[in-house]
């Protein structure tokens, strides 16, 4: 049996499809990488994976089961931006779940307790390098180590799916190169599923197990708008006889605008 | 180098700081002087001595009547007023603010009548405040709270909803309740705001506060400065409204300082005043 099964899902906004009859099949410890142009629905497909967002049609399942009607922690979830609190340094931002588990009212520990989880949260910390900066705060740090933080923070609930919505898009290629080892290293030891939305082709093979292409399934349509996309393509990879990892080219999509942000050093700033 | 981004040293900006406070002092002096010389006992623009000894008297020695240093009776009666006020008002702009920014239910119940009640010119219910509430403290706290709590509401319940979406629904894979959420996720993240909300706050606060005691009221500053008003004493009014100025900057003052050493993570990045 599958692990993830999505069966003829769509998703309309006001009457315009934004995906039309998709269906999958994903066993369990699949690496799938998500591309697509621009508004394809990628993203939409990974928030509907998430119970973010309810199709219009269709049904996913998850380990057998229909998925609940909101984000439950069996689901880890990385965005481009925003997934850790600001608010936080970087070692509250992970005791965090762990209090969330244990004080069930507020989700709030104090004193020996507290002083326990912060060394339950030490390894996972220098794991991801950090231990120099875990009293920083996230407006502290570059972008590759609050990716690296945000990653961490997800995996500490140990979902059995993991979400990546263009996780390092916003990282300079050197960074992004470490990145890719982490999380292959990562998923590698914990068997979970990853689903991983890009706009890097290259990272997307390079990655995935599994790739998938949303695309219109007819561009010469007489009103594009009124057709919603779907899985054009679906290539399972077969990393081991396939070309070493790292020898494809990392480069970006075209119809991705450059985007300033996109730099190690800079520190998006916190919203005030 | 263009004017706009030559540095300048911490002594040059205290100095130039200091600039138009001096001149201000200097062009007084000399108005001062020249009335002076025709009417030596010109009540308009008393001399910065007489001002002086006034503020000195009524800071160090007691009235006769009452046994009150009235400097400091005013400004203790005052700034209780003030901060009465001001916490209820901060108390009731967090518990509609996150309603109104995390419940879309209670946003659409409650934002329409908060901005509509906003838009109200507090100084005209002033009357309506003294007829239900009578001419003690409840109604000139309430005046202030009536003044300031909308205008607090809103810009929280904005800071609410200002929080990126993303975190919320992180919060719900980490499997935050609500309450959780609202006190982990949504409260920590609104203290600052709410230290922001409280210094624009006080701008109005301190006019409803001085106008309610202008009206009826047995002490405070604002009542002081109408009293006296009826002589003609330039010499307490000027002083006293050089005092409120210079407690209304301090208490701004210690909000700012407040704000950054509790909410580090908020001062981190871009200046703020």
């Amino acid at each position: 049996m599958s692990f993830v099964e999505v069966t003829e899902l769509s998703v309309r906004y006001d009457d315009t499809p934004v995906l039309d009859r998709v269906n999958l099949d994903v066993e369990e410890g699949a690496f799938v990488t998500i591309v697509g142009a621009s508004g394809c629905g990628k993203s939409t497909f990974l928030r509907l994976l998430l119970s973010e967002e309810e199709p219009s049609d269709g049904v996913i399942r998850l380990a057998g089961k229909h998925l609940p009607s909101t984000p439950t922690p069996d689901r880890g979830i990385v965005f481009q931006r925003y997934s850790v609190f600001p608010h936080l340094t970087v070692a509250d931002n992970l005791i965090l779940p762990l209090e969330i588990e244990r004080a069930r009212l507020f989700g709030r520990l104090y004193g020996a307790r507290r002083r326990a989880l912060r060394d339950e949260v030490a390894g996972m910390i220098e794991r991801i390098g950090l231990t120099a900066a875990r009293n920083r705060y996230p407006a502290q740090l570059s972008g590759g180590m609050q990716q690296r933080l945000a990653i961490a923070q997800a995996l500490l609930k140990k979902p059995r799916l993991l979400l990546l919505d263009e996780p390092f898009g916003a990282l300079d290629p050197g960074i992004r190169r470490d990145m890719h080892e982490l999380i292959l290293d990562l998923w590698r030891e914990s068997g979970m599923t990853i689903f991983m939305v890009t706009h890097d082709i290259g990272e997307a093979f390079k990655l995935g197990t599994r790739l998938i292409v949303f695309d219109k399934r007819k561009h010469d349509a007489p009103d594009p708008s009124a057709v919603g996309a779907t899985i054009t393509y679906d290539l399972p990879l077969h990393r081991k006889q396939g070309l070493p990892i790292g020898i494809i080219p990392e480069t970006p999509v075209p119809d991705e605008p450059a985007n300033p942000t996109k730099n190690e050093t800079a520190k998006p700033g916190v919203p005030s | 180098m263009s004017a706009s981004s030559r540095k300048i040293t911490p002594a040059a900006r205290i100095g130039l700081g200091a600039l138009p406070f001096a001149l201000l002092v200097v062009v007084y002096a000399i108005g001062s002087h020249f009335r002076r010389l025709e009417n030596p006992s010109d009540k308009l623009l008393p001399s910065l001595d007489t001002m002086a000894s006034t503020f000195w008297r009524m800071a160090t020695r007691p009235e006769p009547r009452s046994g009150d240093y009235l400097l400091w009776s005013d400004t203790l009666v005052s700034l209780a007023r003030l901060g009465v006020g001001i916490l209820i008002a901060a108390s009731i702009a967090v518990f509609l603010g996150v309603l109104i920014g995390y419940l879309p239910r209670a946003r659409a119940t409650l934002a329409p009548f908060v901005a509509a009640i906003s838009l109200i010119p507090p100084i005209t219910i002033l009357p309506i405040l003294f007829i239900v509430f009578g001419l003690g403290e409840l109604s000139k706290v309430m005046l202030i709270v009536i003044g300031t709590a909308p205008i607090m509401t809103r810009s929280l319940a904005q800071a609410v909803m200002d929080i990126p979406r993303e975190q919320i629904v992180k919060a719900e894979t980490l499997g935050a309740s609500s309450l959780q959420m609202a006190f982990r996720v949504v409260l920590p993240q609104l203290w600052p705001h709410l230290i922001t909300a409280i210094r624009l706050g006080l701008v109005p606060a301190w006019i409803f506060l001085i106008s309610a005691e202008a009206i009826a009221s047995t002490g405070g500053l604002g009542y002081r400065i109408f009293l006296v008003r009826r002589y003609l004493a330039m010499d307490v009014i000027l002083p006293y409204v050089a005092w409120i100025t210079l407690l209304a900057y301090l208490l701004d003052r210690i909000l700012s300082f407040l704000s950054r050493r509790l909410f580090r993570w908020a001062h981190l990045s871009g200046e703020s005043l």
